[in-house]
């Protein structure tokens, strides 16, 4: 059995005057599949994303979502869709469930049904005790739920969500991601543009490592890794103003070395092992850390910065 | 045929903003209505009543009416053009920058244009109810003299509209709102003085009142007396009419492209 596919871009190409900030990117999302854009601010991620919201209109190329041309069938594709922007933009004078009551008037779903799901939402997005708070009320972690469970009023084929968990402490931040999964699990296909790798790593089945407005790499995350990076890194820090004194000394240890401002990446297969010969070399780090090979790795290869650059 | 459909579907989109505004409101009226009912009677016991007495012992009658009778009913006319203005400069700059609700609309099966229409069919909505209030306030201080009474809730409406419909396709189209303060006091703040609001228009040297007759209240303001008193005849007024209607149009044709840039770019 083949997947559907539920979203086909071909030659994406999105123009703001005379910027360019998608350049031709080709993408294929399956239903039920958990897809991520990776990259930095900048990369294009958002404008991407307005793109398969069938909010915004490509500048040349094709998008097809459902099989539906966003230009002409714009209203049929978003009754499908559930989009989650940066943004929360609540009502925050009104109160939880007025927020989510009033978003379902504009999907003409009757009176019943929204207060139904609206009920199940709440419990969702384990805002019940909130219900009847003012959203202005609410923590940063409440408002995103929010807005999540806003993005559901429908029950979605699709949820899109543009940096999900940008400005959350690590708590919410995990508790969203629990939230996700249990979509994922009820078959919801999710679209997730973060800058997070280890997001992109924890929710995605396929991702893309987005530029500058190009895709530079795709696939699964362990693929990715694998394919891109060794398994282990060692990560050093000398008490020096320019770690780039070490990069030659440090060549021989390494398949591969990366100076960044304050510390050097030696990107082996047996990080403990490597560190012993550093130390028997009679190097001598202020610090010295053995990690596992990590989507950020696998951006810095391909564009020679990180993520938070 | 396919543009049937769209049409019929779009119709029932743009009522879900208008719904949505409903709502809104209902939730939130409560603050001010006590201060929209007691302006009204504050403003015409003070200026109509009160200077209303000066200019009786002075002047006697102002075209034929008291002077009380002669500003009651302009107030209609003021109210719904500071609602149109007032609803539509900040709420909509709110709405596509700062928090940003019509770029959540947006990502529903609404279109611009539905939101546009639904956001002015709302105001409209809400004109003609104040109208009506206002209508039986000015009753109340003696000025309402004829069944042509009737149109003034409609009146007030095209009032509002006129204003409101430019004012949001500028809103939509705003980076911030340094230059809403400016139209305040440079345009809206003396059309409300100078529009034959508070004396005749036949108090102006005649050289400056062709000059007045190109504020757009001033139209309102005539229409407004026509209505009340029962006088004047139908070519004016329907000059008058024309003149809002084409600033409504205007203004929604205008609406239409900023709007969408706004939320689609």
């Amino acid at each position: 059995m083949t997947a559907e596919r539920v979203v086909e871009a071909r030659h994406l190409v999105k123009r703001f005057g005379s910027f360019e900030a998608v350049k031709g990117i080709d993408v294929a999302i399956d239903r039920g599949e958990s897809f991520g854009f990776l990259g930095p601010n900048g990369a294009g991620k958002t404008s991407t994303m307005r793109m398969m919201s069938a909010v915004s209109q490509p500048t040349e190329g094709t998008i097809t979502i459902f099989g539906l041309d966003p230009r002409t069938d714009g209203p049929d594709i978003r009754r499908r869709l559930g989009v989650v922007a940066q943004e929360d933009s609540l009502e925050l004078e009104l109160s939880v469930r007025l927020n989510l009551e009033m978003f379902g008037r504009y999907f003409d779903l009757p009176r019943r049904v929204v207060r139904e799901r609206v009920d199940e939402l709440l419990d969702f997005a384990q805002l019940t005790e909130r219900a009847d708070d003012k959203v202005d009320n609410l923590s940063g972690g409440m408002k995103r739920r929010l807005t999540i469970a806003r993005g559901l009023i429908n029950q979605p084929e699709i949820l899109i969500l543009d940096e999900p968990t940008t400005g959350l402490d690590p708590q919410a931040r995990h508790l969203l991601w629990d939230r996700l999964y249990r979509l994922k699990r009820e078959g919801v296909t999710l679209i997730i543009t973060t800058h997070y790798m280890d997001e992109a790593e924890q929710l995605c089945d396929r991702l893309v490592v987005m530029d500058r407005g190009t895709i530079v790499a795709e696939g699964a995350p362990r693929t990715l890794i694998e394919r891109y990076s060794t398994r282990e890194v060692v990560e050093l820090r000398f008490s020096t103003d320019d770690h780039e004194e070490f990069h030659s000394r440090l060549s021989p240890f390494a398949e591969r070395v990366e100076v960044l401002p304050d510390r050097v990446l030696l990107y082996v297969n047996e990080g403990d092992e490597t560190l012993m010969e550093i130390h028997a070399a009679g190097i001598t780090p202020s610090s010295a850390l053995v990690r596992r090979s990590s989507l950020e790795d696998v951006f810095l290869h391909l564009t020679g910065r990180t993520l938070t650059d | 045929m396919a543009p049937t459909t769209r049409s019929q579907l779009s119709s029932a989109r743009w009522l879900r903003s208008w719904w949505y505004h409903a709502t809104f409101y209902a939730q939130t009226w409560r603050a001010s209505v006590v201060a929209s009912i007691l302006f009204p009677f504050m403003f015409l016991a003070s200026l109509g009543v009160g200077v209303g007495h000066l200019v009786g012992a002075h002047t006697g009658l102002v075209e034929g009416q008291t002077y009380l009778h002669f500003i009651a009913p302009s107030l209609l006319a003021t109210t719904t053009m500071q609602l149109g203005e007032s609803e539509s400069l900040w709420p909509v700059l709110a709405s596509v920058k700062w928090i940003r609700t019509y770029h959540a609309a947006a990502a529903t099966p609404l279109e611009p244009e539905d939101i546009l229409v639904g956001k002015l069919a709302w105001l409209a909505t809400r004109a003609f109810f104040t109208a009506i209030a206002y209508t039986l306030i000015i009753a109340c201080f003696g000025a309402i003299q004829s069944w042509w009474c009737l149109t003034l809730p409609f009146i007030g409406t095209l009032i509002t509209v006129a204003f409101s419909a430019p004012l949001v396709a500028y809103a939509s189209a705003a980076e911030s709102d340094a230059s809403f303060a400016t139209l305040y006091r440079f345009a809206f703040v003396p059309m409300f003085l100078f529009s034959a609001t508070f004396y005749p228009v036949s108090a102006y040297p005649g050289a400056l009142r062709p000059v007045v007759q190109l504020f757009p209240l001033y139209h309102g303001v005539a229409l407004v007396r026509a209505a009340a008193y029962g006088t004047g005849s139908l070519g004016p007024q329907l000059a008058h009419i024309a003149v809002l209607v084409a600033m409504a149009a205007s203004g929604v044709l205008w609406g239409r492209r900023t709007l969408r840039r706004r939320l689609t770019d």
